[in-house]
C-alpha cells in the first residue's frame, strides 16, 4: 500500500471542515417540536418588542370598564384598575423575558467559566468554591434571591443580579462535574499531549462535550427565573410601577380570583408557554448539536 | 444422536433503525465431549447464537427462527418456566466479564450453593459442601476458606473460575463459553483454558467457545466453525481449518496474525489485511456477502448465495472457489 | 548506536498515593518502581506486560501526561523530567502518543480535518492552505479517503478511527510515538491492517517509537528490541529474535509459554508453565524479587535480595534476575517444582 501511496496523484483538501451549520439548521427543520419551541420563543419576543408600539396604552385606566370578561374590545379583559389585560401581557413580556433570559445567561457565563477551571484544576481553589457553593445551594433559590435583591435595592437590573447570582451556585456544580468526567477522557490527554494550552482544553474540548448539560439547566432556569421575577415583585423588591410584569399581574390577580379568574390565567399561560418554548427549543438544539444524533 | 443440535437459527432485532439480522443462518452439531469453537470478528453473531441456545435474548423486539435440539429434544416448544429450569442444570453459560456477572452482595459459596439449592434440591450443608469440591476443581487454592470471599475480594482470573464453578455445578450437558478468557492476562488465561479441557476430559461436558482468538481455538478446540456477517462460511476440525483453511475470509483472518508475518523482499515484515468493511447487517441479500471484500470474487459470487459444500471429510465450506492447499 | 538516543529513562518512578489525608489508612500504588530504558532513533522498542504491571504509567510518564515520582527522562537529550507545564510546550511536537480505545481519544464533537489539524493550530505551524496540504498528506499516508475529513469520529469504523488517531499524532513530525495497546480493541484484521501502516509509516518517517501491548503476537511483530516488564520493574530486555529465541527471566518464560499460538500441533506439543497465583497486589511492598512468590525456580536470596538488570551472557541481552549467570545461563523452568508444570494436553 506504500508504494501506491506515494505514487498516487497528490491531492489536497481545500478547506477543513467546520461543523456545517447548514446540516444544523437542516436538521432542526426536520424536528416538529423544535420549530414549534422556536415559533413560541421568536413569537413572544416578538411580541414583547412590538406589543407596546402597536397596542394600546398599557396603563390607561377606564373605571368604566373595571374587571370586564373577555370581549371584542378588551381580547382579554379588563383588570382591576380598568386596565387593558392584552396590552399589558405584551408590555409585561418585556421584563419577564429580560428577567428570564438575562439573568440565565449572565449565570451560565459565570458558573460555567468558574466550574469549568474548578472541576479541570481541581485542587484548593476547587476546595474552597466547592464549599461556598454548598452553603450557597444550602438556601432555596428564591430564599436567596430575595435576600440578595433587598440589600441591592429594587431595579430591573438589581434584579437580574439577583436572579442571575442565585443561579450561579447550580451552574458551578453541574459545569465541574462535567468538566470532571470529561478531562478523563482520552481526547482531552491527547489534546495535552499537543501543547494545547489550558483554555484551549477547558473550552474547546470540553465545553463544547458538556453543551447538552447546559442547554439543559437553561432550559429549566429560564422559566424558574420568570417566576423568580414576579416573586420579588410580589413583595415590592423588583420593577417599579408603572412598569410590570407577568409576575406582577399574576399576584395582583390574586385578590380577584374568584370574580376574575382569567386575570390569574392569562399571565399564567404566556408563562406556561414561555417555559414550553424554551423547553423544546433546548431539547431541539441539544440533539442537533450532537453529532452523534444521526437524525 | 448429538447432544446439542442447532438449525436453521436465525436472529433479528428489531430496532428503531430498522431491523438487524445478527444470525441470519446459522446450523451446527455438537457431540459429546467435544469443544466447538465458533470464531469471528465483531459483529459477526457469534455472541447473539451463544445468547440464543439458552434463549437469553428476552422476548422484546427478538424474532428467532429454526430450531435448537437438546439431546433430541426440541427447545423451541419449552415455556420460558421449562427453559429456566434447562438453564444452569443442563445448558450453562460463562460470560466475559467475571465482575458484572457476580451478584457482588453475596458470597462466592452463596452463590454457588444457590444453583445447586435451585435445581438439584441439595440441603444447604450438602451443597455448601458440594461448592467446596466445585472451587477445588476449577483450581482454586485453598477452597473451604474462599467460599467466604465476596466477589471484590478475588482477582479478575479468579472471578472467572468462580463463574465456571456456577456454571458446572449441576454437570450441564452443554456449557456455552462466550469469550471466557478476554478478559484476563495471558498467564491467567492459560490456567482458565486448562479448566475447559479437564472438564471435557473428566466429565465429558461438551463445551462450545466463542472466541476472537485464534490462539485460543488452536489451544483447545476440536472443531472450529468461522463466522462471517451472521453464517458460518467455514467448519472443520481444528487441525484441518489450521492447516488447509479454504474460504477466503479463512485464509485472510489466519493471515493477519501477527505470528504469519510475510518478509518481504525489501526485507520488511508485512501483516495481510482484509480490505472494505463488514457488511450492515439490516440486509441480507442473496449473494456472498464476503464477495465485495474478497480477492477470489467472480460474478457468480454476486449472483446467487454459496451453499456449505463438504471440501474433505468433516470440512464444508460455503464458497464458489474455495483455495485448495495449505497457506504458503 | 552511536549517535545519541531520542529516550533515555533511568530510574524512572511512579507512585500513586491513595486514600484520603484524613481518613488514614494511605496506601501507596508502585505503579512504575525505578524502570531505565533507551529507545534510539528510528527504533521500535516493544514494552510488553501483563495488566498492573506499569507499562502504560510508564508511557504516560515519558508523554508528561503523568508527573513522574522521581527518575529523569531525556528526550533528544534533555531531561524533561521535571520540567513545568509551560516549559514542556515546545517539545510536545516532538513526543506524540496514540492511545488504545478509539471511540475515546477523538474529541466527539470535531470533524475528522479539525481533529487532525489540531496539533498544528496548538503550534502555530503554517497557514491555512500550509495545514490543509499537511493535513491531506497525513490522511493520504495513513490510508483515509479524503472525503473523510468532514466526517466526526462516530460516522468512522474503529479502523479508521484509530488512522486518524495515527495521522494526528504524526502530523507534527514527532521523533518519538508513544502507542498504548493501539491495536487491542480492534479486531484481527484491521489491527493487521493498522499493524502495517505503523511499520510503512516509520520507514518513511524515521519516527522512534514506544509500543506498549500486552499481546506477544504483535509485539514480536513490531518490534527491534523488547522489554518485559512485571510489577513497576522491566524484568528483561533483548532484541526480538534475541528475546524469543532465549528468554531468560523465568517471568519471560512463563509468559511465552503461556501465549496462545495459532498453530494447533505446536500449541498442544508444547510444554506449558501455568504459574500459581496471581500478580501480588501493587500496593504491599515486596522484598527482594518482584517475581518471587509466583516463581518456581525462586531461592532465598530472591526473597530477600532485588535484582538489578544486568547483560550477564551479553550486554544486549539484560535480565534482572539471581539465576541467570555467565557461565549456566538461563535457569529452565520446566526442570523447576513439577507440581507447577503442566504437560499441555
Amino acid at each position: 500500500m506504500s508504494q501506491k501511496l506515494i505514487t498516487a496523484k497528490r491531492k489536497t483538501v481545500s478547506s477543513i471542515p467546520r461543523p456545517r451549520w447548514q446540516r444544523v439548521v437542516r436538521r432542526f427543520a426536520r424536528r416538529p417540536m423544535a420549530v414549534t419551541g422556536l415559533i413560541l420563543v421568536v413569537g413572544f419576543v416578538l411580541f414583547a418588542l412590538l406589543g407596546p408600539i402597536l397596542l394600546s396604552d398599557p396603563n390607561q385606566q377606564d373605571f368604566a370598564a373595571i374587571l370586564q370578561t373577555p370581549s371584542l374590545a378588551h381580547l382579554l379583559g379588563t383588570d382591576d384598575l380598568g386596565r387593558d389585560v392584552f396590552a399589558r401581557i405584551a408590555n409585561g413580556a418585556r421584563v419577564s423575558l429580560m428577567a428570564g433570559v438575562m439573568s440565565t445567561a449572565l449565570a451560565l457565563i459565570i458558573g460555567i467559566t468558574i466550574g469549568l477551571i474548578t472541576g479541570f484544576y481541581r485542587g484548593w481553589v476547587d476546595v474552597i468554591v466547592m464549599r461556598i457553593v454548598d452553603v450557597m445551594l444550602a438556601f432555596p433559590f428564591l430564599i436567596f434571591a430575595v435576600g440578595l435583591a433587598a440589600i441591592l435595592g429594587a431595579s430591573l437590573t438589581n434584579v437580574i443580579i439577583a436572579l442571575a447570582v442565585s443561579q450561579v451556585p447550580e451552574v458551578i456544580r453541574i459545569a465541574r462535574g462535567e468538566a470532571m468526567a470529561i478531562r478523563e477522557q482520552e481526547f482531552v490527554s491527547g489534546a495535552v499531549a499537543d501543547g494545547a494550552r489550558d483554555g484551549t482544553i477547558m473550552f474547546r474540548y470540553i465545553a463544547p462535550n458538556a453543551m447538552g448539560a447546559f442547554i439543559v439547566q437553561a432550559t429549566v432556569a429560564i422559566p424558574a427565573a420568570i417566576i423568580g421575577e414576579a416573586t420579588l415583585s410580589f413583595l415590592g423588591l423588583g420593577v417599579q410601577p408603572p412598569m410590570s410584569s407577568w409576575g406582577i399581574m399574576l399576584t395582583s390577580a390574586q385578590q380577584y380570583l374568584a370574580q376574575a379568574p382569567y386575570l390569574a390565567l392569562f399571565p399564567g399561560i404566556a408563562i406556561a408557554l414561555t417555559a414550553l418554548g424554551f423547553n423544546l427549543l433546548g431539547d431541539g438544539l441539544r440533539d442537533v448539536l450532537d453529532p452523534k444524533e444521526t437524525r | 444422536m448429538s447432544v446439542l443440535e442447532v438449525e436453521h437459527l436465525r436472529v433479528e432485532f428489531g430496532t428503531e433503525n430498522g431491523p438487524v439480522i445478527a444470525v441470519k443462518d446459522v446450523s451446527f452439531t455438537l457431540e459429546k465431549g467435544e469443544i466447538l469453537s465458533l470464531v469471528g470478528e465483531s459483529g459477526c453473531g457469534k455472541s447473539t447464537v451463544a445468547m440464543s441456545i439458552p434463549r437469553l435474548l428476552g422476548d422484546s423486539h427478538v424474532t428467532l427462527g429454526g430450531s435448537v435440539h437438546l439431546n433430541g429434544v426440541d427447545l423451541s416448544a419449552y415455556s420460558e418456566k421449562r427453559m429456566q429450569e434447562v438453564r444452569g442444570k443442563e445448558i450453562s453459560v460463562v460470560f466475559q466479564e467475571p465482575m458484572t456477572s457476580l451478584n457482588p452482595a453475596y458470597t462466592v459459596g452463596n452463590q454457588i450453593s444457590e444453583v445447586l439449592l435451585q435445581h438439584e434440591g441439595l440441603s444447604r450443608r450438602a451443597a455448601l459442601a458440594r461448592a467446596v469440591e466445585l472451587l477445588e476443581l476449577v483450581g482454586i487454592p485453598d477452597a473451604q476458606r474462599r467460599t467466604a470471599a465476596f466477589p471484590h475480594e478475588l482477582s479478575g482470573g479468579m472471578r472467572q473460575r468462580v463463574m465456571i464453578a456456577i456454571a458446572v455445578a449441576c454437570n450441564p450437558l452443554v456449557l456455552i463459553a462466550d469469550e471466557p478468557t478476554t478478559a484476563l492476562d495471558v498467564t491467567i488465561q492459560a490456567g482458565v483454558l486448562d479448566i475447559f479441557r479437564r472438564l471435557r476430559d473428566n466429565l465429558g461436558t461438551s463445551i462450545v467457545l466463542i472466541t476472537h482468538d485464534l490462539g485460543v481455538v488452536a489451544d483447545i478446540a476440536d472443531r472450529v466453525a468461522i463466522m462471517y456477517a451472521g453464517r458460518i462460511v467455514e467448519m472443520a476440525s481444528t487441525a484441518e481449518i489450521f492447516a488447509a483453511p479454504t474460504h477466503p475470509y479463512t485464509r485472510g483472518l489466519l493471515g493477519a496474525l501477527p505470528s504469519r508475518a510475510i518478509m518481504q523482499a525489501n526485507g520488511r515484515r508485512r501483516l495481510t489485511d482484509i480490505p472494505g468493511l463488514v457488511p450492515s447487517p439490516s440486509t441480507d441479500p442473496d449473494q456472498c456477502q464476503f464477495a465485495p471484500r474478497c480477492a477470489s470474487a467472480s460474478i457468480e459470487c454476486t449472483a446467487a448465495r454459496p451453499t456449505a459444500e463438504p471440501v474433505a471429510v468433516g470440512h464444508t465450506v460455503s464458497c464458489y472457489h474455495p483455495a485448495v492447499g495449505a497457506m504458503l | 548506536m552511536s549517535e545519541q538516543p531520542v529516550l533515555e529513562v533511568s530510574n524512572l518512578v511512579k507512585h500513586f498515593q491513595s486514600g484520603s489525608r484524613l481518613g488514614g489508612g494511605r496506601t501507596v500504588v508502585r505503579a512504575v518502581d525505578g524502570v531505565d530504558l533507551t529507545i534510539g532513533r528510528g527504533e521500535i522498542l516493544g514494552l510488553v506486560g501483563e495488566s498492573g504491571s506499569g507499562k502504560s504509567t510508564v508511557g504516560s510518564c515519558i508523554a508528561r501526561l503523568t508527573q513522574p515520582t522521581s527518575g529523569t527522562i531525556r528526550l533528544l537529550g534533555r531531561d524533561i523530567s521535571t520540567l513545568s507545564r509551560r516549559e514542556m510546550r515546545p517539545l510536545r511536537s516532538e513526543v506524540h502518543v496514540v492511545f488504545q480505545d478509539p471511540y475515546s481519544s477523538l474529541n466527539p464533537r470535531m470533524t475528522v480535518g479539525q481533529i487532525v489539524t489540531e496539533p498544528l493550530r496548538q503550534h502555530h505551524r503554517g497557514g491555512r492552505a500550509e495545514r490543509n496540504r499537511i493535513v491531506s498528506d497525513m490522511l493520504e499516508r495513513t490510508g483515509l479517503s479524503l472525503e473523510l475529513v468532514g466526517r466526526y469520529p462516530h460516522e468512522l469504523s474503529g479502523g479508521q478511527r484509530q488512522r486518524v488517531a495515527l495521522a494526528r499524532a504524526l502530523v507534527l513530525g514527532p521523533s518519538l510515538v508513544i502507542a498504548d495497546e493501539p491495536v487491542s480493541a480492534l479486531d484481527v484484521s484491521v489491527q493487521a491492517s493498522i499493524l502495517n501502516v505503523i511499520l510503512d509509516l516509520q520507514v518513511e518517517l524515521g519516527f522512534s517509537c514506544l509500543f506498549i501491548t500486552h499481546d506477544l503476537s504483535v509485539v514480536e511483530f513490531i518490534s527491534d528490541r523488547i522489554a518485559v516488564m512485571y510489577l513497576g520493574k522491566i524484568v528483561e530486555t533483548a532484541t526480538r529474535a534475541e528475546l524469543f529465541r532465549d528468554p531468560q527471566h523465568p517471568y519471560t518464560q512463563a509468559l511465552l509459554s503461556a501465549a496462545p499460538m495459532a498453530d494447533p500441533s505446536s500449541a498442544r506439543g508444547r510444554e506449558r508453565i501455568i504459574l500459581s497465583g496471581d500478580l501480588p497486589s501493587p500496593t504491599e511492598e515486596i522484598s527482594g524479587c518482584p517475581f518471587h512468590a509466583r516463581c518456581p525456580v525462586a531461592i532465598d536470596r530472591c526473597r530477600t535480595e532485588v535484582p538489578r538488570l544486568l547483560g550477564v551472557t551479553s550486554p544486549e541481552h539484560q535480565s534482572a534476575c539471581h539465576l541467570v549467570t555467565a557461565e549456566n545461563g538461563a535457569p529452565h523452568i520446566k526442570q523447576g517444582d513439577k507440581n507447577l508444570v503442566h504437560n499441555a494436553s
